[in-house]
């Protein structure tokens, strides 16, 4: 970008010293005097009742301060208003093997958890539910007694014209049922936190989370405590992808002992209980139905998901509407219908991971574009070209959408891969597979209802010459410090290391809601903007008035601040600072930022929208072996539409690490789980949750990846940016499964893609059968009535025309956080 | 954080010391070398030695001597025998070694610890925690899990793996075995009581997940002795990452090539299908004739009744018995000197030689 | 919990050049006595079994998993951390690289990488890029795809031949 000085120009993170001098301090790595430790006991049983909990040799046990159960936490929490189905500790059952039935405080942590081997629980066990066709079919006993009915958590129905009269017209339509397994985010960090009373009493909670706001806001309403008398640190996070983005049960119940220790308590899971956290990608079964001409033009698109839960809430409601609400803002979708499902099953809750609930359809999609292509004898490039949706354009489902150079991204890499010499001409065993993807940069409407800004920022600048940068956003790895600071330093022309930064700090920073779907660099990005050009203003104002330089024509570069016809003309930062504090008192500013109010008025149309989206676009080049169905990926090409990358060092950083995660997913890691022979054990346990079978990708995996930022400034972003943080991990998985069959003419219409999975296709093709291994149906679910809402072009206003009108919003004051209670109001819009 | 029970500390200052250590345990002490497979699995608490006898001051342990054989001190570390230029000549050794696990923990492993290293199952190599949920299973049958040999009797517990089965069909998973025994390896073992005895390799395990040696509680592994007699050797490996994982199967062979490319001696073994390594008996179906597509084919289809893989580790086990038949060919085509780099990828793979700093 | 009555150890433990007596119970990794008895909480831990990387730290230089090796074993050998990397106020080029070319994002794998990369520059340090990538195999990574620390490695390798042939 022209001008810029710090903007677009690569450069080492504000952070960087910090983290390669193991200076940075991760939640764990935080020792108070006197600290005690906490483990919990947790359930083996995947769903009993807890008849009974004995605590008394716990209590006498050596070390031991503190023992909890769930009679000391009688107030549930949850992170959507509509779920507030978690407990700190379960009192009358467990949902899962690994719900925590007691906590053992103790002096050190061996002794806690010895004590909690002391601990005698009596269990009734439940029959389990270890799927969603299981859920389906069992209304008892229930897991929980919210949600739509028997285990079903949440349908949804939507339909965006006649998508039938459409298919019916069509010239071909496309039928497909694909599969996607779970898989966890695996952060390198496991997750920690220490809670303790700060010297007035007060309680404090340092964590490893993303989302400081809604964990203070969380356990405010589980510990009954008024939200000003709780203090909630964020760590740097040790990476998050999404993990960490919900609030714990353990930060309820280290928060509580310590209020009743007067002592720091601190509690680090293991990696076994990091599995069970779990909150990642939902196992999806889809079924995709398109329409299209002859030439490969879709005419409408309709889309069923269902999805596995797991035992709570979570984000799962938003997490559904996810799985169908962004495929049309990719390719000119006409008219769609998207029917998505949510069950619950007694295994570890899902919930976001990196793209969402959008992976999982977007892989559908893009592997139903790619045979479609080839049924239709067309290039799946151009295929994807003649039907990109246009900048601006007000989609079916009411996703108003910004810039999209998706054009050039498909353009770089179809250029960069040499597909056209490629694609189905190289030698049988190697191959070419294309896709493309889109995602949010930012939801556009809170999880719980309110009018206030998702983002604030506030700028303190005084005679030192240091401008001090205090905002919630929380650095997981993603970069959000060096954003913001970045963005500050452009405006007022210092050096991104000058800015020190406060974040993530409930006490001390404006509220930014978290660093999760992708919103930190637009949201807090133009909350800082805005706060530096007041700063700004300010300082020039004194140095105008003092050097008599009208203030439009004042340059803040390079430390200084001086007329831009004179150079030679003005003062170092530092006295420009001085000169203004002296004019104008004590400088400090704000800045803040809202979406804009979204299209979609139907009910769920919360979800979805968004300031702008993302767009990737990639090329996949593989290896089969014909003998074994190994796959071994040679190189990958990446196209993101990144607005402007405002560091591309941090950026080109965030797309190979979206690559990685994602062939990660497409070849090896699955959240898988084990249940026994029923006749012998009623265990329903994790496969594997340790890092060694958990199968995550190491160096040896990593292929060339050659990467594209393609600049087409956002009016929206901070400075034009745009987010790439989770959007191009979305094309990978299709475009590999792609290039799967075009290396040996097999599809595996599900995630991940195994050699023993290609193996059995490559058999299928030499027995002259479907060369295929994937889902053989999708399940008859009863979806009750559909919301009908007619898309723009056929005169809608984005409202359902058969929805029943709606009942006035419950607004928040800003200023006492009230407790929420199951479904008073919002999640995601989704009730409103 | 996961942390080890608490065990009595005990230095030894030589291989007769450790022995004495471990004949006055009586059963409740366990020898460290490493650690990298004693410390995991006393953090799992699937073994709890009361005594921990560490190896690391006894020097004796970790030489490397040549003169018309190799004999290689059991305390040697992964790390050492892969930088050690001499030990490059037994090429299925290196090869394995190289790619056990990773290189951080090439660095403490050691080949001792390697070659008696525990016997693995995805329903017993888990958490505490984990293994309660299933209600355990026999080859840890509950919260009082002991030093091996002293696991109580074989009756207690489920097999989940076969739960109508008697017995303990844990995964012999140490890439180093296969290798050395094709190479003709002996080791050497230790007691207070009966002094050195020195056994073939082969002979020192068991096909059972829970006893898998045959070496007693009261013996330590000294030494590895492996001849110079002329074979050309390699070692294929199977696993889903390049670095970390175990072998979920493993095929080592040497063989000696007389005049004509006649083989005059052979010997194939199989790793990480049963509960110890195989040293398949139709390696002397070999002998005498050249390595021909037949003769390599007639080998792959009269030793398949052996890879008999369960599903206790990575991988569906169907696919990792058809994988055991051309790593059983492929291991013979390279040695015959087929050029690797035409062979089908995951071949290919298994058969480029990696070499690594550690 | 069995727990024999086993008594605390005191041993000399080297970390980062400098010696100190410690008591500490005996069943204690050197992961554990790095980070709650000294304090030296960069070392990290992301499993405790080996499984990831996040814990190495040289041991008499060469690079180990600190969650595998029992403090007591350290009796009179040399430990260096992430901590001892740099020298005094001055990064390691390795520091220096791998804060330029974005190789630590979160930053909680990078002090196993660190002391990793530089056992191997001190052993190899003309490494090539394969060499670096079987060298860093036992350390995962969740962020960064591992691209942008390969070219760290290379960059601080570049850097430190050129000190050295001057
Ligand atoms: C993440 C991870 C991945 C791994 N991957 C592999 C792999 O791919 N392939 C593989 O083969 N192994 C693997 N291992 C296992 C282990 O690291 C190696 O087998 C290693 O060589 C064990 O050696 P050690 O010296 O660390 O053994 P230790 O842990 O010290 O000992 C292992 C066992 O041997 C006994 N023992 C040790 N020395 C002697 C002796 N001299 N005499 C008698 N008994 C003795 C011990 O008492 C103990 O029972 C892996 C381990 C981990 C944690
Ligand atoms: S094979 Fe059976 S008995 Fe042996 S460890 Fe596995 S489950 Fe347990
Ligand atoms: S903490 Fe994971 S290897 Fe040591
Ligand atoms: S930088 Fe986060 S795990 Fe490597």
């Amino acid at each position: 970008m022209s001008g810029h000085r710090v903007v677009g120009k690569p450069r080492r993170r504000v952070d960087g010293r910090a983290k390669v001098t193991g200076q940075t301090r991760f939640a764990d790595d935080l020792q108070f005097p006197r600290m005690l430790h906490c483990k919990l006991l947790r359930s083996p049983h995947p769903h009993a009742r807890i008849l009974n909990v004995d605590t008394t040799r716990a209590e006498r046990a050596p070390g031991v301060h503190l023992v909890l159960t769930g009679k000391d936490f009688p107030v549930t929490f949850g992170i959507l208003p509509v779920s507030m189905d978690e407990e700190p500790i379960c009192r009358e059952k467990v949902r899962m093997a690994g719900d925590p039935v007691a906590a053992v405080i103790a002096a050190t942590e061996e002794e806690a958890a010895a004590a909690c081997e002391l601990i005698d629980v009596e269990y009734e066990p439940l029959k389990t539910i270890a799927d969603p066709l299981e859920a389906l079919a069992t209304d008892e006993p229930r897991i929980h007694d919210h949600g739509d009915h028997g285990n079903v958590h949440k349908k949804i129905a939507l339909e965006f014209g006649d998508v039938d009269a459409s298919l019916a017209g069509a010239d071909r339509v496309f039928d497909d049922t694909f599969f996607y397994e779970g898989n966890t985010h695996l952060a390198l960090e496991q997750h920690a936190a220490v809670a303790l009373l700060d010297p007035d009493g007060r309680l404090t909670l340092h964590s490893s989370t993303q989302v400081p706001h809604y964990v203070h806001r969380q356990v405010a309403r589980a510990l009954e405590l008024p939200a000003h008398k709780l203090r909630v640190v964020a760590a740097p996070n040790g990476g998050g992808f999404g993990g960490k983005t919900d609030v714990f049960n353990h930060e309820v119940v280290v928060a509580k002992a310590a209020m009743l220790t007067g002592r720091p308590v601190r509690i680090c899971l293991t990696r076994e209980e990091v599995f069970l956290c779990h909150r990642g990608r939902h196992p999806v079964l889809m079924r995709l139905r398109t329409g299209v001409k002859h030439d490969g033009t879709i005419v409408a698109m309709d889309l069923e998901t269902l999805l596995d839960g797991g035992a709570y809430g979570s984000y799962g409601v938003a997490s559904t509407f996810y799985t169908g609400q962004l495929q049309t803002v990719t390719y000119h979708v006409p008219r769609y219908r998207f029917r998505g499902c949510r069950t619950f099953t007694n295994k570890p809750p899902c919930g976001p991971k990196r793209g969402h609930g959008t992976p999982q359809p977007r892989f559908g999609q893009e592997v139903q574009l790619d045979k479609i292509a080839v049924a239709l004898g067309l290039d799946p490039a151009g295929l994807r070209l003649q039907q990109l949706e246009k900048p601006g354009t007000l989609t079916a489902n009411y996703m108003r959408l910004g810039t999209i150079a998706l054009r050039q991204c498909i353009e770089k890499v179809v250029e960069g891969s040499g597909w056209h010499d490629k694609w189905q001409k190289l030698r049988d065993g190697r191959g070419l597979g294309l896709a493309c993807s889109s995602y949010l940069c930012g939801a556009g409407l809170p999880i719980y209802w309110n009018d206030l800004p998702h983002s604030g920022v506030q700028l303190k600048l005084d005679r030192s010459g240091l401008v001090t940068l205090f905002c919630g956003a929380t650095e997981v790895g993603q970069g959000s410090d060096d954003v913001l600071a970045g963005i500050v330093a452009e405006v007022l022309g210092v050096a991104p290391q000058e800015i020190k930064l406060l974040t993530g700090d409930t006490d001390l920073t404006p509220v930014d809601l978290g660093s999760y779907s992708s919103r930190v660099t637009l949201m807090a990005g133009n909350a800082a903007i805005q706060a530096a050009e007041r700063a700004k203003a300010i300082v020039a104002a004194g140095v105008s008035a003092k050097l008599g330089i009208p203030e439009d024509r004042l340059v803040f570069a390079e430390g200084r601040v001086f007329d831009a016809e004179d150079p030679e003309q003005g003062l170092s930062f530092q006295d420009a600072v001085i000169v203004a504090e002296g004019k104008h008192g004590i400088i400090g500013t704000t800045g803040s930022y809202r979406p804009a109010v979204s299209a979609a008025k139907y009910k769920g149309g919360g979800v979805g929208p968004s300031p702008s989206y993302s767009y990737s676009a990639s090329v996949v080049e593989v290896e089969v072996d014909r003998t074994s169905g190994w796959i071994e990926v040679k190189k990958v090409w990446i196209a993101h539409d990144i607005g402007i990358a405002l560091n591309p060092v941090l950026a080109r950083g965030q797309v190979e690490g979206s690559v990685y995660m994602a062939l990660g997913e497409a070849l090896m890691e699955e959240s898988a789980m084990r249940r026994l022979p029923a006749r012998l054990s009623s265990a329903l346990v994790h496969k594997f949750p340790s890092m060694l079978e958990y199968k995550s990708p190491t160096t040896m995996e990593m292929p060339p990846v050659e990467t594209y930022l393609v600049e087409e400034p956002e009016p929206n972003g901070p400075f034009g940016a745009k987010e790439v943080g989770q959007g191009p991990l979305l094309p990978i998985m299709p475009a590999l499964a792609n290039a799967i069959f075009d290396a040996v003419g097999v599809r595996i219409d599900e995630i991940p893609i195994t050699p023993d999975k290609v193996f059995k296709a490559l058999r299928e093709q030499a027995q002259g059968r479907t060369p295929r291994v994937g889902p053989a149906s999708f399940p008859a679910i009863d979806w009750g009535e559909i919301s009908i809402v007619p898309p723009p072009w056929e005169g809608g206003d984005g409202r359902a025309i058969n929805e029943k009108p709606r009942k006035s919003k419950v607004v928040e004051s800003g200023v006492r956080l009230a407790p929420d209670s199951p479904g008073a109001n919002v999640s995601d819009g989704v009730k409103r | 954080m996961m942390r080890a029970g608490r065990f009595r500390y005990v230095v030894a200052k030589s291989a007769a010391e450790a022995a004495q250590a471990l004949a006055d345990g009586g059963g409740k002490a366990m020898l460290l070398a490493g650690g990298t497979d004693l410390v995991p699995n006393m953090k799992r608490r699937q073994q709890m030695p009361e005594i921990v006898v560490s190896l690391r001051q006894v020097a004796e342990l970790r030489e490397v001597a040549m003169n018309g054989e190799t004999a290689i001190g059991a305390g040697v570390t992964l790390a050492d025998v892969v930088r050690d230029p001499r030990l490059r000549q037994h090429g299925a050794l290196f090869r394995a070694v190289a790619q056990v696990a990773t290189p951080l923990i090439r660095n403490t492993a050691t080949l001792g610890g390697n070659l008696c290293l525990d016997t693995r199952c995805n329903y017993y190599d888990q958490n505490y925690e984990w293994r309660r949920a299933i209600d355990f299973c026999k080859k840890a049958p509950g919260p009082e899990a002991v030093a091996i040999d002293a696991v109580a009797d074989d009756g207690d517990g489920t097999c989940w793996v076969a739960p109508s089965s008697a017995r303990c069909w844990a995964v012999s998973s140490t890439d180093s075995a296969p290798a050395l025994i094709a190479l003709g390896a002996r080791v050497t073992l230790l007691s207070s009581r009966d002094g050195a005895r020195e056994i073939p390799l082969e002979a020192l395990f068991h096909d059972d997940g829970m006893h898998y040696m045959t070496k007693r509680a009261d013996e330590v592994l000294t030494r590895v002795r492996v001849p110079h007699d002329g074979v050309r050797s390699t070692y294929w490996k199977l696993r889903r990452r390049g670095a970390f994982d175990f072998p979920a199967l493993g095929v080592a062979a040497a063989v000696r090539f007389g005049t004509a490319g006649v083989v005059e001696h052979a010997r194939v073994v199989l790793g990480a299908v049963a509960s110890k390594p195989l040293l398949l008996p139709e390696s002397s179906l070999l002998v005498g004739r050249a390595l021909t597509d037949d003769a390599i084919a007639e080998f792959v289809d009269a030793t398949a009744r052996w890879a008999k893989p369960l599903d206790n580790t990575d991988f569906l086990m169907t696919w990792r018995k058809q994988v055991s038949k051309l790593f059983l060919g492929g291991v013979l085509r390279e040695l015959r000197g087929d050029d690797v780099q035409t062979f089908p990828l995951l071949a290919r793979r298994a058969a480029t030689l990696r070499n690594p700093v550690w | 919990m069995r727990r024999s009555p086993t008594n605390n150890a005191r041993i000399a433990l080297t970390v980062n050049g400098e010696t100190k007596e410690l008591l500490f119970a005996p069943n204690k990794t050197l992961l554990e006595v790095l980070r709650e008895d000294l304090g030296l909480t960069g070392t990290k831990h992301g499993c405790e079994l080996g499984e990831c990387g996040a814990c190495a730290v040289l041991l008499n230089g060469r690079p180990v998993l600190s969650c595998l090796v029992l403090a007591l074993e350290c009796d009179g050998r040399q430990v260096e951390t992430i901590e001892g990397l740099a020298d005094d106020a001055r990064l390691h080029p390795l520091q220096e690289a791998f804060a330029d070319c974005g190789a630590a994002q979160c930053g909680y794998c990078t002090p196993g990488f660190l002391v990793t990369a530089k056992a191997l520059l001190d052993e190899r340090p003309n490494a090539t890029r394969g060499e670096i990538t079987e060298a860093l195999s036992g350390n995962l990574c969740r962020c960064t795809g591992y691209i942008q620390i390969f070219e760290a490695v290379e960059e601080a390798a570049a850097k430190m031949g050129a000190k050295e042939s001057k």
